[in-house]
């Protein structure tokens, strides 16, 4: 059914039931995200897509549009709010962007500088992770991970369907694992598939490194606020 | 009344490092050292990183000279996954010679940097003018042409390294076993003619050789003052290749005395088998030396000087640079040249050879190919490599090793610097015996004496030590019994 809603004050259409953040960018109002995937199911992890719905703040890929919904995305707080939460991400784990080979091609750091990060207010945690490097073809890099259980939910073994990836313990101690066994049968296409999922450089395909050159990777050539407007699935 | 003098921080080099002069009662120079009095680590924390990041990682230790390290590491890796030099098996010559003309490029604008900036200005003013006028900017008000097309000529060197590594600075170009990317027709083009902004490659050589005609001059009118200043032993060691001349990128070690006698030669891959390090309490960088010969007489000078001294000759493929080689050669009828302030003749020459050198490369129709990597056949796998290149300041070692998951478990980094540790403390004690030696007043002229010998050697101690640092100066002097009772600060 179709339904009308407001963005910014503007009068958008929409189907009933479709996710707010989908909505939004097809009528070209970007909203960053680093969980959600368009056509996957929502994650809601990371909440940085979280704009004020009828007055509450939600993140924008949990909500199914409604009529007469009233959604306002840049508005100063709710701006400024996002851009925190990206801030948290960088300041929660070990990001070091000059030396990471998903420099370019990196979400979380596309993502900051579309929200105009330059430095994050809340002060380092700078954790100790271990890194993982037992699998054939995956070099888990710990400190990169921002936990949005992408891989978790979306990269599963092939024939018996059973999650690879998984996190281990909560909060501050909450840690990425992998299933070495299951990890050491996937085909070198899924290891591509999850490694270019990431939405940072924590799964990294052993041996790829540095295949793009500067000026040639993902998001130099087209940036994630375009990629999103028209419709990118990640 | 004994005295101790301290120059803290050496200006104009990169990095921190100051100097100590310990007089007797009667002025008379007892000791002096330089002391690089900072620390950093980055092989320590490079361990258990992916082996592929090391060269990324590592180019950060340095913002002149990064590129060495990017290419050093890169030989490193080549040798660890099995297709390096040491495995016997070539990477791909596309591969090979983009990575030779970002490295000659990197020569040409950190000797431009050293050469014109930080040296020019005191050949032109004189070491004892004024510290605000004997700088570049200096320079500036003085002769406004000379300086623009300084800028110009270290311009164009930058935009040869973005157009291989992707950016001015710690760009990436070099993976295991070859290159991301090779260079189109379009940026070749670019750099051989220039446009708007950007010099001709033809301009470039001019520039180089009108900047060494500079020290030529400075030369014929100092004659005297510049050849007696601070001629001090030492060995000389560059790479070089099969027929004895200087190879920038790769080729085996090889050491010469005074005579050009070949007192060493090796593989590089054995380096650790000639070459012992020692360490002393008052500063954080080591002292190499021939295990053979012992400290004292085994001590090696890198660099420029090093260089042209071991180079038998240069390609005929590069005139202008052969035949200032040539004139330097037979300054000393060929001896090898101890005389300090020569090594930025010696700079100078190879800015000249660096732009030939280019010029050649871009005609070079295998730069447009695109079989960029050589993979490893399979169990070519060693775990462990060793890369050497010539870096501006000299020779640059990378020695890694790696568990067989793929995680850096060692890293040893030997810079040119360090290589140059004892030669350049042999200068501070001359130039002090020289300069300070008998004298009850130290002036500013004096003390920038000690500062013209280390600069000579265009130290990076920010790579030796791995550190970073600021750059105001204090002299101390200090009684016999540690009473500051003189201090001037800039």
């Amino acid at each position: 059914m179709s339904v009308r809603i407001t963005i910014d004050g503007k009068v958008v259409e929409a189907q009933e039931g479709e996710a707010l953040i989908d909505v939004a960018a097809d009528n070209g109002v970007y909203i960053p995200s680093l969980c959600y995937v368009r056509g996957k199911p929502c994650l809601g992890t990371c909440r940085v897509c979280s704009v004020r719905v009828n007055d509450s703040v939600m993140a924008s890929c949990t909500v199914p549009v409604t009529d007469g919904m009233e959604v306002k995305v840049n508005e100063p707080e709710v701006t400024d709010m996002r851009k925190a939460l990206v801030e948290l991400l960088f300041v929660e784990g070990n990001h070091n962007c000059p030396s990471c080979e998903k420099s370019g091609r990196c979400e979380l750091q596309a993502v900051g500088y579309e929200v105009d990060m330059m430095v994050s207010r809340f002060p380092y945690r700078f954790p100790v992770r271990k890194r993982d490097h037992v699998s054939k073809h995956i070099f888990l890099e710990r400190d990169r991970c921002i936990f949005c259980q992408r891989c978790v939910e979306f990269i599963r073994d092939k024939e018996s369907g059973q999650k690879i990836f998984s996190i281990d313990d909560r909060g501050t101690k909450a840690s990425i694992e992998i299933d070495v066994e299951l990890a050491d049968k996937m085909p070198p296409e899924q290891v591509r598939e999850a490694s270019d999922l990431c939405p940072v450089g924590c799964i990294i395909e052993k041996g790829r490194g540095y295949d793009e050159p500067i000026g040639q990777r993902k998001f130099e050539i087209q940036s994630v606020r375009e990629r999103a407007l028209m419709g990118d699935e990640k | 009344m004994s005295r101790k003098l301290v120059i803290d921080p050496v200006t104009k080099v990169e990095g921190h490092g100051k100097v100590t002069v310990h007089l007797d009662d009667n002025n008379r120079v007892v000791d002096a050292k330089l002391h690089v009095v900072e620390f950093r680590g980055f092989e320590k924390f490079v361990q258990g990183h992916p082996f592929w990041e090391a060269p990324m990682l590592l180019q950060r230790i340095c913002g002149i000279c990064f590129v060495s390290h990017h290419l050093c590491g890169a030989k490193a890796l080549d040798d660890m996954v099995g297709v390096g030099l040491g495995s016997g098996i070539e990477i791909l010559p596309t591969a090979e010679k983009v990575r030779r003309l970002g490295h000659y490029a990197q020569q040409l604008q950190s000797h431009s940097t050293a050469y014109f900036y930080c040296v020019v200005p005191e050949m032109l003013f004189g070491m004892d003018a004024p510290p605000e006028q004997r700088n570049i900017l200096g320079l500036v008000e003085a002769d406004p042409e000379l300086v623009k097309r300084v800028v110009a000529l270290r311009k164009w060197g930058q935009e040869v390294i973005k157009t291989v590594f992707g950016k001015r600075m710690h760009g990436i170009n070099s993976v295991p076993g070859g290159v991301n990317k090779n260079i189109s027709t379009t940026e070749r083009d670019r750099l051989l003619n220039g446009e708007d902004g950007l010099l001709s490659i033809d301009k470039v050589i001019k520039y180089a050789q009108d900047g060494l005609n500079i020290f030529h001059e400075f030369h014929e009118k100092n004659r005297k003052e510049v050849d007696s200043f601070a001629e001090v032993p030492a060995l000389n060691m560059s790479l070089v290749d099969d027929d004895g001349n200087v190879d920038y990128y790769h080729g085996k070690m090889r050491i010469i005395d005074k005579d050009k006698t070949i007192v060493a030669e090796m593989d590089y891959h054995d380096y650790l088998d000639h070459f012992s390090e020692a360490t002393e309490e008052w500063s954080y960088m080591k002292f190499p030396f021939l295990k053979d010969l012992g400290r004292e007489a085994g001590s090696v000078r890198v660099g420029p000087l090093a260089r042209v001294n071991v180079t038998k000759a240069y390609s005929a493929s590069t005139p202008l640079a052969k035949a200032a080689l040539e004139r330097f050669h037979d300054y000393t009828k060929g001896k090898a040249n101890d005389m300090t302030l020569h090594t930025n003749w010696a700079r100078a020459i190879e800015i000249l050879h660096s732009a030939e050198l280019i010029k050649e490369l871009l005609k070079d129709p295998d730069l447009q190919k695109d079989q960029l990597v050589m993979s490893p056949p399979e169990g070519a796998w060693t775990g462990e490599g060793v890369g050497v290149v010539e870096a501006p300041r000299g020779t640059l070692l990378h020695h890694y090793r790696a568990c067989e998951e793929g995680n850096i478990t060692f890293a040893n980094l030997v810079v040119a610097t360090t290589q140059n540790n004892t030669v350049m403390n042999r200068t501070v004690r001359s130039v002090a015996e020289d300069y300070l030696g008998g004298k009850a007043e130290i002036t500013e002229g004096m003390m920038n004496a000690i500062e013209v010998g280390i600069r000579a050697y265009d130290p990076c101690l920010s790579c030796a030590t791995h550190a970073m640092g600021q750059m105001p100066l204090v002299v101390s002097v200090f009684d016999s019994e540690g009473v500051l009772v003189d201090e001037r600060v800039r």
